[in-house]
């Protein structure tokens, strides 16, 4: 098996970017052969190391099953975007979770693993705010759910905290030149959550009308809320 | 340590490229690693920290070419080894031949809803009070720890102001290292993005990290 592995890492190394641009795009036309041996390899790895657990008693591919099944049904970013519409709606509100984030997102039923400790920060037309984790993964799963690929990859985390509008920038994302913006790197045990600005025209809209226009990426700080016009269409 | 996982600033690695409707899982074996080292980290034999350092520890090479789910499994599978649980012939021969450390305790589906709902604080009461104050101007450490750190190289002998004083937390220095929890503050300290990009860099960036008490000296 090692043997085996060295010769994929080898692979790995000289392909490594189309590595990533493969994940980053999932499964499309691109898949090559190299790429599929490699993958295959990794299904074989982690089902030996799901039958050498269960065999020992160590795992329960039940408990595998929902946990799975909580990350794909139960939280995702939904639930992040009821949060925002309640602050965009809510001043008091607003104002709670501007000073404890944790409580204010457990009120609506939002808490849990990487949410514990939870801090919304607040666009405004003055700073927009971006999040990232330059050292590992860290994001605030019980508001986002899962991260997205790109969030936990190399290009991402490294440009994020030197490049933060050439970022925005790839995500059709143009700030005004006299916004600033803060980037607020994940070091420590805290979690953030984006509060993007309540899009114009949309007095009177109720909060399920509103977390329509919150995007998992408006949240992080790679987009902005959906414009008005764009859920109309 | 200066590892492969500390990316903050550099460059070469292509274009971000986030993917459209992205789903939550490419492929079967993804869900399973996620479950997998989830039911792992039940045991409660290592902890957050131990495994990020074991994260962390993949060669480079290895690391930047890996998706974030096979370092997962990478790291995993060291943790398991080093504990006792699994050793890494029987990964090779899919069966388990040797008998297992004992764990904590075992995820069992029923288990699952109130184990996620609840996660793990990692906020703890400490005696002393903070050494700094909001507004406080504060100059990063200048280090090079071998052992695992949350201070990252690019945030490193900076001159910052400590922005928020977070509450006190566990010291992942020491708890990745099995030397005690040894809980310290946490503040939110705010760079401006010339005083670490230097020149040509934009002067409307900010950038903050979240420090633990012994990362930062008064100016």
């Amino acid at each position: 098996m090692t043997g085996k592995h060295h010769d994929d890492d080898d692979h790995d190394h000289a392909h490594g970017h189309e590595e990533n641009g493969h994940h980053a795009h999932g499964h499309d036309a691109h898949h090559d052969h190299h790429h599929d041996n490699h993958y295959s390899d990794m299904q074989a790895r982690v089902r030996a190391l799901e039958t050498v657990l269960t065999q020992k008693g160590l795992i329960d591919p039940q408990a595998l099953d929902a946990i799975v099944d909580t990350y794909e049904t139960k939280i995702g970013p939904r639930n992040g975007a009821q949060v925002v519409a309640k602050a965009w709606t809510d001043k008091t509100f607003a104002e709670w979770l501007a000073t404890d984030a944790t409580a204010a997102i457990a009120s609506l039923g939002f808490t849990g693993r990487q949410g514990e400790h939870m801090r919304a920060v607040f666009n405004t037309k003055e700073t927009h705010n971006l999040v990232v984790c330059t050292l590992c993964s860290c994001y605030p799963w019980s508001v986002l759910g899962l991260p997205p690929v790109w969030y936990k990859a190399p290009a991402y985390r490294a440009k994020a905290v030197i490049d933060p509008r050439g970022v925005l920038q790839e995500f059709g994302v143009v700030l005004p030149e006299a916004q600033k913006i803060r980037v607020w790197d994940s070091t420590a045990e805290l979690r953030y959550l984006v509060v993007p600005q309540r899009p114009a025209g949309t007095e009177g809209w109720s909060e399920e009308q509103l977390a329509d226009l919150v995007t998992r990426d408006s949240m992080i700080g790679t987009g902005l809320a959906r414009p008005t016009v764009e859920v109309a269409a | 340590m200066n590892g492969p996982h500390d990316l903050g600033g550099q460059m070469g690695f292509g274009p971000v490229a986030p993917e459209k409707d992205e789903p939550y899982f490419h492929g079967e074996w993804e869900k399973r690693a996620l479950g997998i080292t989830l039911s792992c980290g039940a045991f409660g034999a290592w902890t957050i920290d131990e495994s990020r350092h074991a994260r962390e520890n993949i060669p480079p090479a290895a690391y930047l070419s890996a998706s974030y789910y096979e370092i997962w499994i990478r790291a995993l599978e060291v943790l398991l080894e080093r504990h006792g649980f699994v050793a890494a012939d029987e990964i090779a021969a899919a069966k388990a031949l040797t008998p297992s450390a004992e764990p904590k305790r075992v995820l069992t589906a029923d288990m699952v809803p109130a184990v996620l709902a609840k996660g793990a604080p990692c906020d703890r009461p400490v005696d002393s009070a903070p050494r700094f104050v909001v507004g406080q101007t504060v100059r990063t450490k200048n280090f090079n720890p071998t052992g695992h750190t949350r201070l990252p190289r690019y945030a490193r002998a900076k001159t910052g102001a400590i922005e928020a004083v977070q509450g006190a937390f566990v010291y992942p220095d020491d708890n990745a290292h099995g030397r005690g929890e040894n809980p310290q503050w946490v503040y939110t300290v705010v760079f401006d993005g010339p005083e670490i990009w230097g020149e040509g860099s934009d002067p409307r960036l900010t950038v903050s990290i979240d420090a633990w008490e012994s990362y930062l000296e008064p100016v």
